[in-house]
């Protein structure tokens, strides 16, 4: 806070001088209210009651006079068997799962890519990236179709295996072998006589720690918000991932009676499971940023 | 030229292990050639395949060869969905990338700690699933949840339909920037901090001003990342489907069933029971999104980091 007003102030004497100082300033302050703004209306509406959200003493950007947090939270345990909790748990294990899995196959593909020489590996390559270009969501049709060919459908293994296709993880992570993994130092370990297992595992898996970290990141991350493919290959709601359980209480509460509508779980419910990711998305920021930093500078 | 030094490096090698290594590279890759052929290379041959067949209830299911894709080429709904989302393209892909482009700057010339404070808001909806900040917004847009009404009000105007057939195109506008620009953001601002900062020192001493520099020598800097991001969100928009779907849960008489292709190949396989052509939608779609990045690589070959 201080520093925002230091900084406004300074630009003041700058604009005395023609800098352009405040128009920087005033722009940013512009935006981070708008980025905001939906955040802080959600962190409001978490605290209402049902007719609160609707009839608040205090319009929808303020806190109501009765702060109604504690009962929510109450009520999204009880409610429905305390299903919701449910939903929160299986969004953990899709992402967690699904995210480590891709990122051990793209690790492994990533170090291959780079680091070996073997037959047809430029075509096979440039599948790859070419991959890259085929919209994610086209997949969701045909993959749920050939699986309930098969009778996958309508198990976790429907959510968890198609997450473990991220080509661009293999494409960030062959980047980094290349830019970061010296040849010579494998080299090194082959002249030491370490096989080629012991030369990834011991060599150069710890060298790829920061570009591994990113790419879990990214890879947890696109699996935690997936929406399209959940909501198409299951229909047993105790299988639900958090984005396909609070859209399916937004439906109920926008069509049912008055007894069924549970706007108040919406909006506490989707608080409360956006911050395990802003926190990590907080204290994890430098590898973010890392890791798109690689996607973005080819060497 | 680091790269031939190792490409030389790597061919005396191979020379000598070239067999054992080509094994180990395969190793490697493997895991990743097969989820590879498994989830994605053998969805769509089957999605294909599946196309090529009809079902009626007469005579089931029969083959019918490209007959799926001469309806498709002349479905009203298939082309006004494409239509559409072409249209939000044309319209979101540049104010997306040309905000982010904006604070990307910004951000760089102002290099302390209130810009790394707005980097971290303008990001934060990266964190922030597509379903729940259509949520957000969807309730802010609704007139008894959201502030707009008694900001109007205020003004003694009446309060906006948002959420109608004339607002809905805003407002999903608004929902896809909110939740990507920040994204978009990261990526540019990574790559102007990769730029020599020499460069802008000799410009400033030439007496070049700030926009100058940033327009004649920043923005040329990272036009291959502009062109990647803007293949990325390309490919984003084209594919339409998490905002429009949560929107119509608030409003179904604005957003048809089949507003994004998308949307109508999930609408076909569930609420219409057509199979076959529900593949052939998304398979077209797969189509067309593939040609148009191809055409914008064409287009940005120069810039484009992804010819390889």
């Amino acid at each position: 806070m201080t520093a925002a007003t230091k900084s406004v102030r300074s630009s003041k004497q700058n604009r005395i001088k023609g800098s352009p100082h405040v128009f920087t300033i005033v722009v940013l302050v512009l935006a981070a209210f708008y980025f905001l703004m939906p955040v802080w209306w959600l962190i409001v509406a978490s605290t209402k009651t049902n007719g609160g959200l609707f009839f608040g003493a205090h319009g929808s950007m303020w806190f109501d006079d009765k702060f109604a947090f504690f009962d929510n939270f109450m009520q999204l345990i009880t409610y429905g068997d305390g299903i919701y909790w449910r939903w929160i748990a299986n969004s953990f294990l899709y992402a967690l799962v699904g995210g480590f899995g891709a990122t051990a196959v793209a690790v492994l593909a990533g170090y291959g890519f780079s680091k070996y020489r073997f037959r047809g590996k430029n075509l096979y390559f440039n599948i790859v990236l070419g991959a890259l270009m085929i919209p994610s969501t086209a997949l969701v049709i045909p993959t749920f179709l050939l699986m309930s060919n098969i009778g996958m459908t309508n198990t976790i293994w429907a959510v968890l295996l198609p997450s473990l296709l991220n080509p661009m993880g293999v494409y960030l992570m062959r980047i980094y072998c290349m830019q970061s993994l010296p040849d010579e130092m494998i080299e090194a370990s082959r002249v030491d006589g370490a096989g080629e297992l012991r030369t990834f595992f011991q060599v150069s898996l710890p060298i790829m720690t920061p570009a591994i970290t990113t790419v879990f990141l990214l890879s947890v991350v696109g699996a935690w918000n997936n929406f399209f493919l959940p909501q198409v290959v299951l229909t047993n709601p105790r299988l639900f991932p958090i984005t396909v359980g609070l859209t399916q209480w937004q439906v109920k509460s926008q069509a049912g009676a008055a007894s069924e509508q549970v706007w108040n779980l919406v909006t506490s419910g989707a608080f409360i499971s956006i911050i395990p990711m802003v926190l990590a998305f907080l204290f994890l920021q430098r590898y973010w940023v890392g890791g798109l930093t690689a996607g973005a500078v080819k060497s | 030229m680091a790269k031939n030094k190792s490409k030389t490096a790597k061919r005396n090698r191979s020379s000598s292990v070239g067999r054992k290594e080509g094994l180990w590279g395969w190793v490697f890759t493997l895991p990743f050639g097969i989820i590879f052929l498994v989830f994605l290379v053998i969805p769509l041959v089957y999605a294909f395949y599946v196309s090529l067949f009809t079902y009626t209830q007469v005579h089931g299911e029969s083959f019918s060869g490209f007959a799926n894709y001469q309806r498709v080429l002349t479905d009203k709904i298939f082309l006004v969905g494409l239509g559409r989302v072409i249209l939000y393209t044309v319209v979101m892909v540049p104010i997306q990338l040309g905000l982010a482009l904006v604070f990307a700057l910004l951000l760089d010339s102002l290099k302390n700690r209130f810009a790394s404070f707005s980097r971290l808001v303008i990001f934060l909806p990266y964190a922030i699933p597509g379903v729940i900040g259509a949520l957000m917004w969807g309730f802010m847009y609704s007139k008894n949840m959201g502030p707009f009404t008694s900001v109007f009000e205020l003004f003694g105007l009446p309060a906006p339909e948002i959420l109608s057939t004339n607002g809905i195109f805003g407002a999903l506008v608004n929902v896809v920037t909110w939740q990507w620009t920040g994204y978009y953001m990261v990526i540019l601002y990574s790559a102007l901090q990769s730029i020599p900062t020499e460069l802008y020192e000799s410009a400033r001493i030439d007496g070049a001003s700030e926009l100058r520099i940033a327009t004649r020598i920043k923005v040329p800097m990272v036009s291959g990342s502009i062109v990647m991001v803007t293949i990325f969100s390309l490919i984003g928009t084209l594919q339409f489907y998490t905002e429009p779907t949560i929107l119509r849960n608030q409003a179904p008489t604005v957003i048809p069933p089949e507003y994004t292709p998308n949307m109508y190949a999930q609408a076909l396989a569930f609420n219409y029971n057509q199979t076959n052509y529900s593949a052939t939608v998304s398979f077209a779609l797969g189509l067309v999104v593939v040609l148009f990045s191809v055409l914008f690589m064409r287009l940005t070959r120069k810039q484009s980091g992804l010819g390889d």
